[in-house]
């Protein structure tokens, strides 16, 4: 067996990875709640927001952390319209055909990015990647500890969003009941565009918290959507403390994992996590039924 | 007589609300009776009970003599008990002749056979006219006659018929009343969740009034009209009085 | 014999001579892989097309069934003729093992296709892991060309080979538009409570019908292996392959007995045209990408849908 120090670094670090996570599923899990879709194609929006990121950081020499506003505008926007002219346009509000459509778009995404980018990894080198804090018996890259607070942090401020401001209880309306939202007047395709592009700018901040840590393929969708997806499946779909939760869960699981079981083999705790979840309770910790 | 259908104690509740509260029910082989009762009283739950769509919490609902408590849906269907559903559920993308085939094919495995079968039936719920046509571009009339069709296409003992005549104005009212009561001449059972009273009094044999999941009422359609306490559960309490006391014929 | 069938006959012709009429191996290669690529899109179309189970993961029966035929050729000595049975074996075995779990616990529509994508993971990464698959690799068979190994000097039996899969499959999707089965699938396809208030035993069914798709996948492992004569976990378990099958029966048109083959013929065709222009990765299925969306948006009867309402029919055959 491992030594409790070890663990200890392991779940510190499953830690700051899942607080990303988090905000990954945050979005998610409003697409689903608000929409009631499942959005294929959140792994490869993460994936374009990290190109984002980095074009950024290569052309202006923009900080991530100083582009967060940016990217994250720029993602909303994008999310916006991606729903009003493709998602909500084309599918006819027909499950399966939502599921298609996302499919295409991740599709699109992904080869859109081989092509332009080629297949190459990317990455972003901040003046600060190399400094490591310590807590504890745990070395913490402090590139990792500020994704972990900012990533809380822009949590609490959308829950704070979704619960004070009068856009935040329309949207709520539209979760709970969407009918009745429409007869007392809230634009619900509005509210649909408007969550979907919240998802996809809680996707924005994450690529900016990623990006000084990590890096960027074109198959960093495909890596990324099972992880999402487990989370919030995990959390319970239309969750924000199954989001929160889930996050953490999966990121402890996927680093303990990798730790017990090596880099490979570690990565099938998820996938195992997530058939299980399917199969024995799909709604999840805190899901409250599909 | 033989009772093709017996229900007993049936109990279905969600959560503390009793949808069905302890629905004791018999039908008489070869006749038509009537499930009544205001909205919400929990009719169509106790359908989807008998047939198996939603585990009882207790009770027991023998058929034909055996016990099909608990079983699945489409093995009480198999056996001969056949429900439709209130709200039409077509087989949207295939065509009426396809969808009165998924019920003659519970009966046989050849293909010209249930293609046969299916046409007979057709044309006895006249539809003869309409193979070809999607079902998904069917009227509300159409539908309901569609339901109907397949469920008839079964063989089935016993249909359990969900407001088959919602949503019809008067003639195709009376149009798949002499279809329901050529179905019985050829044997099968009825059950009816009906709400259409012209329907209901020229149908049934016997009525079975429920309000908020528990049985009020039984007799012939004309005891029942007469009966305070039907009128009350319709109209609310001390309508009867109003209305000039109960007993009186309606 | 009736119009259709003299086209039918008609068409078979041609698809027997081809291959003589082609310049080069390549083009024979071409027109071999439309032809794989069309039966592994059936087998998809059974669950997906007819049935309504829209799977992200069928590749894990592809790849279960390359390599258990590899390993058996490789590590045990076995003819690959019999590892193929095996492999169809196995195909089967695992649409049984994930229909049974998936359905009974009554995962549908996005659901079912998150947990497909999900078995096809997990198995990905133990291929990548474990000793027999040598992990990541690979499998590689020795080249012999002599057809007792599954091997052939000149690709045209393998151009013979995927025609007749290409044939079987035909067949058994013609056989679900005429069976009481195939109207089974229909029906739940459409509406599952219907279906089972008409009787129709939805889970069995649906397992059944799972099985059958994954023999016909795990057939196609074997094919692919032995035609490339190298299997490894991305090739196996690829997510590639699965977006490939899918891609082909929807755009075809899913849920009818030609679409994969129309699918596959327009797919390659896309991908020989933009491999021409320009030799850059991902711009094949760029477009593919949005002809997916096109179809979903425009022509949920695929290409074929297309055919039926210029005819004046309607939408594609069902049950």
């Amino acid at each position: 067996m491992l030594s409790f120090d070890i663990l200890l670094a392991g779940v510190i670090n499953g830690l700051a990875a899942g607080a990303i996570y988090v905000l990954v599923a945050v979005g998610l899990t409003l697409i689903y709640g608000v929409l009631h879709i499942i959005n294929f194609a959140h792994g490869s929006l993460l994936m374009l927001a990290m190109y984002g990121v980095y074009f950024l950081f290569r052309s202006a020499k923009l900080d991530p952390y100083m582009a967060l506003p940016i990217v994250m505008a720029g993602s909303f926007v994008f999310g916006y319209l991606l729903y009003r002219l493709v998602i909500g346009r084309f599918s006819h509000g027909k499950d399966e055909n939502i599921l298609l459509i996302t499919l295409g778009l991740s599709i699109i995404i992904d080869n859109a990015a081989l092509f332009l980018f080629t297949g190459d990894t990317q990455t972003i080198d901040v003046p600060y990647a190399g400094e490591i804090v310590a807590i504890g018996a745990a070395f913490l890259p402090v590139a990792k500890l500020i994704a972990f607070v900012a990533a809380l942090a822009l949590c609490a401020a959308l829950g704070l969003f979704m619960q004070r401001s009068d856009l935040g209880r329309a949207i709520r309306a539209v979760a709970k009941e969407r009918q009745g939202a429409r007869l007392v007047g809230i634009d619900v395709e509005n509210v649909f565009a408007v969550s979907y592009g919240i998802g996809i700018a809680c996707l924005g901040a994450a690529a900016c918290l990623l990006m000084p840590s990590f890096y960027v393929s074109p198959s960093s969708g495909h890596a990324f959507v099972l992880i999402a997806f487990t989370t919030v499946v995990l959390g319970g779909m239309g969750s924000f403390l199954g989001a929160l939760v889930g996050g953490f869960v999966i990121g402890i699981t996927e680093s303990l994992g990798g730790l017990l079981l090596g880099e490979q083999l570690g990565q099938i705790g998820i996938s195992l996590i997530f058939i299980l979840i399917l199969l024995v309770r799909p709604t999840g910790l805190f899901g409250g039924g599909r | 007589m033989r009772r093709v259908l017996e229900v007993k104690g049936l109990l279905r509740a969600f959560g503390g609300l009793k949808a069905v509260d302890a629905v004791d029910l018999d039908v008489a082989e070869g006749s038509i009776a009537a499930l009544i009762g205001p909205n919400g009283a929990g009719k169509t739950t106790c359908f989807a009970a008998i047939a198996g769509f939603v585990r009882a919490d207790a009770g027991r609902v023998v058929f034909a003599g055996q016990d099909v408590s608990g079983w699945p849906p489409h093995r009480i269907a198999a056996a001969g008990m056949v429900r439709t559903f209130q709200i039409t559920q077509p087989f949207g993308r295939l065509s009426v002749l396809e969808n009165i085939m998924v019920g003659s094919y519970l009966r046989t495995g050849d293909r010209r056979a249930a293609t046969a079968a299916a046409e007979q039936v057709a044309v006895q719920v006249g539809m003869g006219a309409m193979l070809a046509t999607p079902a998904s571009d069917l009227t509300v009339a159409g539908r309901k006659r569609l339901e109907l069709a397949r469920a008839l296409a079964t063989r089935p003992l016993l249909l359990l018929l969900d407001e088959v005549m919602a949503g019809l104005n008067p003639t195709e009212i009376g149009e798949i009343v002499d279809v329901v009561r050529d179905i019985r001449a050829s044997g099968v059972t009825i059950l009816l969740i009906e709400h259409v009273m012209q329907a209901v009094m020229s149908l049934a044999e016997r009525v079975h009034v429920l309000n908020q999941g528990r049985i009020i009422a039984r007799g012939t359609p004309r005891e029942i009209a007469g009966d305070a306490r039907v009128v009350e559960a319709y109209l609310g309490h001390g309508a009867a009085a109003r209305l000039g006391g109960g007993g009186a014929d309606a | 014999m009736s119009r259709v069938g003299l086209l039918a006959l008609g068409a078979l012709a041609v698809a027997c001579v081809l291959p003589h009429l082609l310049g080069s191996n390549y083009a024979v290669n071409v027109v071999t892989m439309i032809l794989f690529t069309a039966f592994l899109g059936q087998s998809w179309n059974i669950a997906g097309g007819f049935a309504g189970q829209t799977s992200f993961g069928h590749v894990v029966f592809f790849g279960t069934g390359a390599y258990a035929s590899t390993i058996l050729h490789v590590s045990h000595g076995w003819s690959p003729w019999a590892g193929w049975i095996v492999a169809i074996g196995a195909g089967a075995l695992v649409g049984l093992v994930i229909g049974v779990l998936s359905f009974r616990a009554g995962l549908r529509g996005s659901y079912f296709a998150l947990i497909t994508l999900a078995f096809a993971e997990v198995f990905r990464i133990v291929a990548n892991s474990v000793e027999f698959t040598r992990g990541g690799l690979g499998l590689l068979i020795r080249a012999d060309p002599r057809p007792e190994n599954f091997q052939f000097r000149n690709p045209i039996w393998f151009y013979y080979l995927a025609l007749a899969l290409v044939l079987a499959s035909l067949a058994i999707a013609f056989w679900l538009t005429r069976s009481r089965f195939g109207a089974q699938l229909a029906a739940i396809r459409e509406n599952e409570d219907a279906a089972r208030a008409l009787g129709i035993d939805v889970l069995r069914a649906k397992t059944v019908c799972m099985t059958i798709s994954g023999a016909m996948a795990g057939a196609g492992g074997t094919f692919y292996a032995q035609k490339y004569l190298y299997v490894d976990p991305s090739i196996a378990y690829g997510v590639e392959k699965s977006v490939e099958m899918l891609l082909v029966s929807m755009i075809g048109g899913a849920g009818t007995v030609f679409g994969p083959l129309v699918g596959a013929a327009m797919l390659m065709g896309l991908g020989e045209i933009t491999r021409a222009s320009s030799n850059t990765q991902g711009l094949s299925l760029i477009v593919y990408g949005v002809i997916l969306i096109v179809i979903v948006a425009y022509l949920p009867d695929g290409v074929i849908g297309l055919f039926r309402r210029r005819s004046g029919e309607r939408g594609a055959p069902r049950a």
